[in-house]
């Protein structure tokens, strides 16, 4: 039996093992080299790259990157918690609206941002509507702003909001709504008090769902944020790509990686098993 | 006087009428049962009291005051649930605090101590509901219910999810506060046992209608049809007519004159510890039951005996 199950996850370690850590390992080495002169890693090992991320210039752009990923994550709570609470009551539409929550991963993350570009640019649908309507004498500045990459990842990590607040609220005794209101508590007192508070463990999970993935992402601010609005996975992308700096790049993202790491062991604490 | 008036309640689901034209009067003080088996229409009568279904014809009325097209938060009616519905993120005390605190009441905090003392649960203020005995969850859920005075207290089978021993206990318990707070309760209950012992009075209810209303001793003794007379106990049925197996005799010597008397031979005899249990079969082929104390003798399957009951003990009930 032991061996029979040893065998089964023969594959998945193997996986796990060449392809996550194995890059992983590599990383760690990149880190404490020092960059060559046509790029590449090379000799002295160094700390050097660990001193720099402590350089206020990057702190910046972390606490820009918290910044933006906190505001996304707070507007796709925002969002996901009445979508969730109305596809929880919707009954035999469920899975139908379930379906519609997640139409957009049938296409490509690249094309849908392209899109929003679009929908935001001078000339773009949005624009030229409330120009054609005469609300508007010259375009509104839509693009290339930090308000911009927020709703893009807003509108990205939306559906990683909804799933688990839905699921939270599936589980919702309906029962203890019914109790609220016949000890006088009024709907929204009802939505406050009971609620809300028992669906804590599912605003965890989707605010970590949300927060992650936004905080290293670069393919929206590059896009959406046109260079201006800096991210930390933009600084980390151009440290492998203009800059030509790998070690640096690798302890950025090694940094990054600790800083999620500790938000997480934080929230774990909390909720033990509860969580996912 | 703050009774309880419902003046031909109907209610119809998609599929059938639930309740079918339902006129009651409960009065002040009262412990009032609603008893009927499964589907009977029992729980949507306490639903559209409580507010959470409307009727589709007919009144409620509590007070005086007319209750329809209220919401279930306006009206001055608490529940205690089946399940409880106890909230799981408050202790017993914020539990019960809960209504308190919707209305702002400046008393809050006296008044839940009270409430807990009324059902014996102050050394588990503090405690979750996961963390309860069934016992104390009831417990909660009742001190939850009560503590806002309500004009009416509705119970919705609130006994079914206790075990043996700890409802029979808590029915005892149960009778003495609705005496103690003197707030009207209305229970429902599919369990006859129940509801005769703990009302005052009952309805019972069959296919959304109410077949009786009256005293337990009155509904159990003179049952008004023999639906009524079947759902609070067994029946010997002979023709037009029914006897209780507990009034039911059983001798091998002939019975005094004056009896009903039936020649049969007994089938099975069974001990039920407080009782014996014989059933026989009459020449006819009728199955009879006679609920008989220990001290009456003991009858061997096979045996041939008189079964016999006293006229006056019958239950004149045409099929």
């Amino acid at each position: 039996m032991m061996r029979l199950r040893a065998f089964f996850l023969l594959p998945a370690w193997a996986f796990t093992l060449l392809l996550f850590l194995a890059p992983m390992g590599i990383i760690v080495v990149y880190s404490l080299q020092t960059k060559g002169v046509y790029g590449g890693v090379g000799e002295p090992w160094t700390f050097e790259n660990y001193v720099r991320l402590f350089d206020p210039l990057y702190g910046v752009i972390l606490l820009r990157s918290f910044a933006m990923a906190g505001a996304a994550t707070f507007g796709c709570l925002v969002l996901a918690f009445p979508l969730a609470l109305y596809i929880s009551r919707s009954g035999t539409r469920k899975t139908l609206l379930l379906n519609l929550v997640m139409l957009p991963f049938w296409t490509s993350f690249l094309v849908r941002t392209y899109a929003w570009m679009f929908l935001l640019r001078d000339t773009g649908l949005i624009n030229s509507m409330l120009f054609g309507m005469g609300l508007i004498n010259e375009p509104l500045p839509l693009l290339y702003n930090d308000g911009a990459v927020v709703v893009g990842l807003i509108y990205g990590y939306l559906p990683f909001a909804v799933l688990p607040l839905y699921s939270n609220l599936e589980r919702l005794d309906k029962g203890l709504l019914e109790a609220a209101a016949d000890l006088g508590a009024k709907p929204w007192e009802a939505m406050l008090h009971v609620v809300l508070p028992l669906t804590a463990p599912g605003m965890r999970a989707a605010g970590v769902l949300v927060f992650i993935p936004s905080l290293g992402a670069y393919l929206t601010p590059d896009l959406l944020g046109g260079g201006k609005s800096m991210m930390i996975g933009n600084l980390v992308q151009n440290q492998f790509t203009s800059a030509r700096d790998w070690p640096f790049g690798s302890a950025l993202s090694l940094g990054l990686m600790a800083v999620v790491m500790l938000l997480l062991w934080a929230l774990l604490r909390r909720d033990g098993e509860e969580m996912l | 006087m703050s009774e309880l008036i419902l003046e031909g309640i109907y209610k119809d689901f998609p599929t059938h009428r639930v309740v079918d034209g339902i006129t009651l009067t409960i009065p002040q003080g009262c412990f009032y049962s609603l008893l009927g088996p499964s589907g009977c229409g029992k729980t949507t009568t306490l639903r559209m009291i409580a507010g959470f279904d409307e009727p589709d014809r007919g009144l409620i009325k509590l007070a005086g005051r007319t209750l329809n097209g209220l919401r279930p938060y306006e009206r001055p009616v608490t529940t205690v649930f089946q399940s409880y519905a106890l909230f799981p993120h408050l202790t017993a005390a914020e539990n019960v605090a809960f209504g308190l605190r919707r209305r702002k009441d400046p008393d809050t905090a006296k008044k839940v101590r009270d409430a807990l003392e009324l059902v014996q649960l102050s050394a588990k203020a503090d405690r979750l509901p996961a963390k309860m005995s069934g016992g104390e969850r009831q417990r909660t859920a009742l001190a939850r219910a009560l503590v806002l005075e309500p004009e009416l207290l509705l119970l919705d089978e609130p006994l079914s999810a206790l075990d043996p021993a700890l409802r029979k206990q808590m029915r005892v318990e149960l009778k003495e506060l609705q005496a103690r707070v003197g707030i009207t309760f209305l229970f429902i209950t599919h369990d006859q046992e129940e509801a005769l012992s703990l009302s005052d009075r009952i309805a019972v209810m069959h296919q959304g209608r109410i077949e009786q209303m009256g005293s337990p001793q009155e509904i159990y003794l003179t049952p008004a049809t023999r639906f009524v007379a079947g759902f609070l106990g067994a029946v010997n049925w002979v023709g037009d007519v029914g006897v209780r197996p507990e009034l039911t005799r059983i001798s091998r010597e002939r019975p005094p004159s004056g009896m009903r008397v039936k020649e049969s031979t007994v089938s099975s005899a069974m001990f039920l510890g407080d009782c014996f249990r014989v059933e026989a079969q009459t020449a006819a082929g009728q199955s009879l039951v006679a609920q008989i104390a220990h001290g009456l003798g003991q009858f061997e399957r096979g045996e041939r005996v008189h079964l016999w009951w006293d006229p006056s003990d019958e239950m004149a009930l045409p099929e």
